[in-house]
């Protein structure tokens, strides 16, 4: 099989990945002014995603450098061209990565609440602008012969690429309170539940309205068809989420954000970014790509690392898997 | 255009600038990996507390640096294309693939398995979890090798050709890239410094409550660790930054001169390094010196009377090669760099050393002077070592950039040429003006968080369940 077919796949899956993984990340994030009545509960609900928020930021890390190796073009247009919205998304994630790490520093009330406020901001931005990005990708942007981005950020706020960033914005929220609701209990898990169902009722309205728009704009038939799918499984994670079924919620959100993803590569395929204005400077799995040995060194590359790194991130949630509680927290309380 | 708003000379600044402050945490992170592994293998095979305490209280500052470290590392990934996509599509192809090979084969290992070991201590076996913080140390080490060598590509390009259809650098030889002879000289050298400055800081903090009188049972011996780590590294350092020197003037003669300001070149005693110059920057009038004979011909060629090339040589054998421009680095800069490296690195080791001598067990000379009216100035001696040798590694790193200039790929390709086309200088400033006020306040609040939690000193352990004899295993939660 051509190389660069593969080599789509897999930075495919490593946003699948991304956005699976740090999408809940969001979600917590999001969710701690709707679900933390005390300091107590905030640090339950910071807990459930403590050990892994990082390795779940990594495979952003990843994929960026794994476009950078296997499609150059790509990368460069993208980066260069979404300037600004890369730039809001890099200093949210570095005011959320940092607040984890310093709100338990120390023990004044408003000097939680600064960095509580900071979780929510630096989840949300990145949580809308993923979409947005995504979105005019899909969408298509209007490249130079030199394959250079030649709108400005404000163009990249179009109604489409807005209604994609809203999607992503609802979807990972209450992908976030379904993890809540899977990592916790009590008082708290209920109240995340319910959450779950009303953001979830949301989301539903608001996906289904950016599944047609893409479908009919700029869909194919299996992209059309994963949209179907990740629909379906959309409505499922809602209503196991109603009768209690955390784990089968959990499961099912995660299907709908990675049947959702693929279909926005598969849209795109074999593009990577249309051009919109002449479809003759449009990057595409080819003209974006590296050599023909680069490609290759890195499957190899791909093929020895990503079974293992399966298995070793499979394992730390295994580590982590018990619920995090509230006499979890207050009983690690004395040694701070 | 303004020249304020000039988007090559923000990208720049906004790379440099990012970059250091990167680098003032990936340091500490890939030395205190280590040395907390080490404290905790102590104290898993001798069972003894003040191991187990030395491995938690310096685990929490190397935790609280670690989070910096990780965030502000995304943003040196995407800058190469968002600022550099030029650069990008030029060696995209060959400078891509150690970055993937960093992140699919390094980077995952450390963020997992560090996420394992802070929040595994109540859930993981003794030695599973002692295992958690090796991997991350590795997989730290690791990192950093396949950065460095796509940094070395940077520096002395190899394993590629050049498509001309296509306008860039493809690669050809994954190994030749892997074992570019400046990455193996360079990799030993950042390693051995990171643990310089992993060292330096053990014994900053260490050396402040020992002066205090305070911690003594954990803080003597963390003294004593710290500074036999600090003699050893800073040795290595010195030996490893010699072949480094080698390959450098065998691939980038014109950096060694500009290291020395030398602009003619020079033979045998007249390749003298200079300890110190006072004089216009451009080298043409000198008005002090203080000058070593023969040691710059050493340095460069392992001889004594040996050739080294001087700047204006270099910079016309480079006309006549690539064409009319100035292929100089700014000289004031790399040679006060380069001087400042070398000198608080040296001056690190004799703290060292000065520390290991004075702290022997038998050492009346030592005994008296810690106890008489000169000690307050020797503590304060110590304290300083980690600013020390962090300051080393900054000029360290600020020499070899600077050094490659104007060249982004030497011989391949021109900063100038590798800058975004389509980034506007608004866009840059902008996005300079976020990093500059978000990376300066969290730069106090960071220095303010780990002041604080080093003086507090380590934690007592919890006491053991009185029927059983079991200490419970504190759990870190956030």
């Amino acid at each position: 099989m051509d190389l660069t077919i593969v080599w789509f796949g897999i930075i495919t899956f490593l946003f699948i990945g991304y956005f699976v993984l740090d999408g809940f990340d969001f979600g917590v994030g999001m969710s701690l002014p709707f679900l933390g009545k005390d300091d107590t509960d905030r640090r339950v609900i910071i807990n459930t995603i403590g050990p892994i928020w990082d390795l779940n930021e990594t495979w952003l890390i990843v994929a960026g450098a794994s476009l950078f190796a296997a499609f150059p073009e790509w990368y460069a247009t993208l980066f260069s061209g979404f300037y600004l919205a890369l730039l809001l998304i890099l200093l949210s994630l570095i005011l959320r990565g940092v607040s984890f790490e310093y709100r338990h520093q120390r023990p004044e009330a408003a000097w939680k609440r600064r960095f509580d406020a900071m979780i929510v901001i630096g989840s949300a931005v990145p949580a809308l602008l993923w979409g947005v990005a995504f979105g005019n990708i899909v969408r298509g942007v209007p490249l130079d012969e030199g394959f250079n981005y030649t709108g400005s950020f404000f163009d990249l706020l179009n109604p489409y690429a807005l209604l994609a960033g809203v999607t992503t914005l609802l979807l990972f929220f209450t992908h976030g309170t379904l993890f809540i609701s899977l990592k916790t209990d009590g008082e708290l898990q209920q109240r995340a539940r319910r959450l779950a169902t009303r953001s979830g009722i949301l989301t539903i309205v608001v996906a289904a309205a950016f599944l047609l728009w893409t479908t009919l704009a700029y869909g194919s038939f299996w992209s059309a068809v994963l949209s179907a799918v990740a629909a379906v499984t959309l409505i499922a994670a809602v209503l196991a989420n109603a009768r209690g079924r955390e784990g089968w919620a959990f499961g099912a959100m995660a299907a709908t954000v990675a049947f959702a993803v693929l279909s926005l590569f598969l849209s795109l395929f074999p593009d990577v970014m249309p051009a919109s204005n002449n479809p003759a400077n449009s990057l595409t799995i080819v003209n974006a790509s590296s050599s023909a040995y680069t490609l290759q060194v890195m499957t190899w590359v791909a093929l020895i690392s990503l079974p293992l790194i399966l298995a070793y991130q499979g394992w730390t949630y295994w580590v982590f898997r018990k619920r995090v509680t509230r006499a979890h927290i207050e009983g690690a309380q004395a040694a701070h | 255009m303004n020249e304020w708003l000039d988007p090559l000379l923000l990208s720049r600044w906004q790379f440099g600038l990012t970059t250091v402050y990167h680098f003032l945490f990936v340091p500490i992170t890939i030395g205190m990996a280590l040395t907390v592994a080490l404290f905790q293998t102590a104290w898993v095979r001798t069972n003894k507390e003040k191991y187990l305490q030395l491995t938690k209280f310096f685990g929490k500052l190397f935790l609280i640096n670690f989070a910096m470290g990780v965030v502000t590392g995304i943003v040196q990934e995407f800058q190469f294309g968002m600022n550099w996509s030029d650069y990008s599509r030029f060696v995209g192809d060959v400078f891509g693939a150690p970055l993937a090979m960093e992140g699919l084969l390094a980077f995952f290992f450390e963020a997992t398995f560090i996420g394992l070991w802070i929040f595994g201590w109540d859930k993981l076996p003794r030695g599973l979890h002692l295992a958690t913080i090796w991997a991350t140390a590795v997989g730290s080490i690791l990192s950093a090798y396949f950065i460095i060598a796509a940094n070395a590509f940077m520096q002395n390009p190899v394993g590629y050709d050049i498509n001309e259809a296509k306008g860039r650098a493809e690669l050809t030889d994954i190994w030749a890239l892997l074992t570019n002879k400046v990455a193996l000289a360079a990799f030993p050298h950042t390693i051995f410094a990171c643990f310089m400055v992993a060292a330096g800081l053990i014994v900053t903090v260490a050396a402040w409550h020992l002066s205090r009188n305070q911690h003594l049972d954990t803080m003597r011996p963390a003294l004593k660790f710290g500074l036999w780590m600090m003699m050893i590294a800073g040795a290595l350092t010195v030996l490893s930054g010699d072949s480094l020197g080698l390959a450098m003037v065998q691939t980038q003669p014109m950096k060694m001169a500009a290291a020395e300001a030398m602009y003619t070149t020079s033979t045998g005693a007249d390749a003298s390094f200079s300890v110190f110059t006072l004089g216009t920057p451009d080298g043409v009038s000198e008005l002090f010196s203080i000058r070593i004979p023969y040691l710059l011909s050493f340095l460069s060629t392992h001889t004594f009377n040996g050739t080294v090339e001087g700047i204006n040589d270099l910079q016309a054998q480079y006309v006549q090669l690539y064409g009319p421009g100035d292929y100089t680095p700014t000289i004031w800069v790399t040679y006060w760099a380069f001087r400042w490296m070398i000198g608080l690195g040296l001056l690190h080791i004799v703290v060292a050393f000065v520390g290991l001598v004075l702290t022997r067990r038998k050492s009346a000379l030592g005994a008296r002077l810690l106890a008489g009216r000169w000690s307050r100035w020797i503590w304060k001696a110590a304290i300083w070592s980690f600013p020390l040798s962090l300051g080393a590694m900054i000029m360290g790193w600020v020499f070899t950039e600077m050094g490659r200039q104007p060249w982004l790929v030497f011989g391949l390709l021109k900063t100038a040429d590798g800058v975004s086309p389509n980034v506007s200088g608004l866009e840059v400033l902008i996005s300079l003006i976020a990093f500059t006020l978000i990376y300066g306040t969290l730069a106090v609040v960071e220095f303010k968080l780990i002041k604080k939690a080093a003086q507090k000193g380590p934690d007592d352990l919890p006491e053991p369940h009185p029927e059983t004899g079991v200490r419970r295993q504190e759990t870190t939660v956030y």
